[in-house]
């Protein structure tokens, strides 16, 4: 019963946040500029058009295909805001346990280092070829910052959404 | 006009250094007062982050941005990502109190509280905005007479809406910057085009972000020009390494020299190659300085 309502609950909120889609009339501009749509199965076009009327949305792979690069957003001459719909969608898939295995391997650096990108053996010695200091003046030197950062985590619940085990709700669709 | 305080972010102190110390060494050179900023984190990458979880990303950017409204000072990016996640969390947070008073309810648990009140920055529109072209002009020692592909990269000019500077499709101010140092920028097919790492696909889908990267190194190619100069260091590893990683998997021979616009202008300003982490062991980037220092002579 708690399935179906977070699956009730996250047909809501895709319908809340792509609302905007039903603008679309399907002229294309949004998939002929997609550089990522030259190279991928992404249709941006479709995912748009149909996002608020099917729930396996949230598992569809194409979601995470998407740069951000915006040309689409610029371009529709319907003024939807493609890529800010987008990421919210994302946004309730994760919350719904489609977090991709990579993505958490990210979410594990930021938990761990306050940094998606923490420093590495090699950069600490170019750092000091250059002359430069071993650590950045970045939460890799002050540790109370890391600290911070840590307890920001904690506070938005961050650590237990990234620990959600996949579960596509498109499993639960009633 | 407020100081500058520096925001570095991950892939510039962690990946590429010589960013950090070029960014460093050319504004002061230009006088321009910046500061370090000390204990920031990662912005949160604005691809990935803002993807997974908005109410964190919201909250670890307003962090950092404190670090700076404590400095009176704006922020000054040196990232493409860095300045789409700190200037849009920045303009969430001046536009709405509400937000704003729900990011303070959380950031008090570290005994912090953002205001709002100060400019996030990035360096090729702070250097175009406030220095200008002519001027920077004026400080050039050694003039680059190479021809480049500028490459703009996704976010410092999108969403345009936001960013006030103008249109997308065939903006100038950053080949302005480019030619103020005496080199030539090259028109090349889809200019515009993203490098291919944005939005997660880099770490997820690495082929496919790879190939979008080949498609545009291709088009580069065909121009015929001596390095491409970036403005984010995501783009900047995407040309990089991925030329590196598209040799070996997709058996290509790209050998294209990779600078940060920080970098170039370093090398204009007169400091050596060296100094500016433009690692002169790597085949690519030795011919380019070796061009660069015959011009000179």
């Amino acid at each position: 019963m708690k399935d179906r309502t977070a699956s009730y609950k996250a047909i809501d909120r895709i319908s809340n946040v792509a609302a905007d889609s039903l603008k679309c009339i399907n002229c294309g501009v949004c998939s002929s500029s997609c550089p990522s749509g030259r190279h991928t199965s992404l249709n941006i076009r479709r995912l748009i058009k149909n996002a608020a009327k099917n729930i396996d949305i949230l598992t569809n792979k194409e979601l995470w295909m998407c740069t951000t690069c915006y040309n689409c957003q610029e371009r529709c001459p319907r003024s939807i805001d493609i890529v800010d719909m987008l990421l919210d969608i994302r946004a309730i898939s994760v919350q719904c346990g489609s977090l991709l295995p990579e993505h958490r391997k990210t979410c594990m650096m930021l938990l761990e280092h306050g940094h998606a990108v923490p420093i590495s053996e090699g950069c600490k010695s170019k750092r000091k070829e250059l002359g430069m200091e071993e650590h950045p003046e970045t939460v890799h030197k002050y540790k109370e910052g890391l600290e911070e950062v840590r307890t920001l985590l904690l506070a938005c619940g961050f650590e237990r959404l990234v620990g959600k085990k996949n579960n596509p709700p498109g499993d639960n669709t009633l | 006009m407020k100081g500058l305080s520096l925001f570095l972010g991950c892939l510039v102190p962690n990946r590429y250094p010589g960013i950090e110390l070029a960014t460093k060494l050319c504004l002061a050179k230009l006088d321009i007062d910046l500061e370090e900023l000390k204990g920031a984190s990662c912005c949160p990458a604005p691809g990935v982050f803002r993807s997974f979880d908005k109410e964190m990303w919201l909250t670890l950017a307003s962090r950092n941005i404190v670090l700076s409204e404590q400095m009176q000072r704006d922020m000054l990016t040196i990232c493409n990502g860095c300045f789409s996640t700190l200037a849009d969390a920045n303009r969430a947070i001046k536009k709405s109190e509400m937000t704003k008073q729900k990011t303070n309810k959380i950031l008090k648990q570290i005994g912090k509280e953002v205001k709002g009140d100060i400019e996030i920055r990035h360096i090729i529109e702070y250097l175009y905005k406030e220095i200008g072209p002519e001027k920077i002009a004026l400080h050039v020692e050694t003039k680059l007479k190479i021809r480049v592909a500028v490459h703009y990269g996704c976010h410092l000019i999108k969403p345009t809406r936001d960013r006030d500077l103008g249109s997308f499709e065939r903006p100038v101010f950053f080949d302005q910057l480019v030619t103020a140092l005496g080199a030539t920028s090259i028109e090349y097919t889809d200019k515009m085009a993203c490098c291919g790492a944005g939005g997660g696909v880099r770490s997820s889908m690495r082929e496919k972000s790879l190939a979008m990267t080949e498609a545009k190194l291709s088009y580069i190619r065909e121009a015929d020009v001596d390095c491409i100069i970036n403005s984010c260091p995501f783009c900047h590893m995407q040309f990089d390494s991925g030329q590196e990683e598209i040799n070996e998997h997709m058996k290509a021979q790209y050998n294209i020299p990779v600078l940060h616009y920080t970098q170039f202008l370093g090398l204009a300003l007169g400091f050596p190659a060296q100094m500016l982490g433009i690692d002169t062991t790597i085949k690519k980037n030795r011919r380019l300085v070796e061009k660069i220092a015959a011009d000179e002579d």
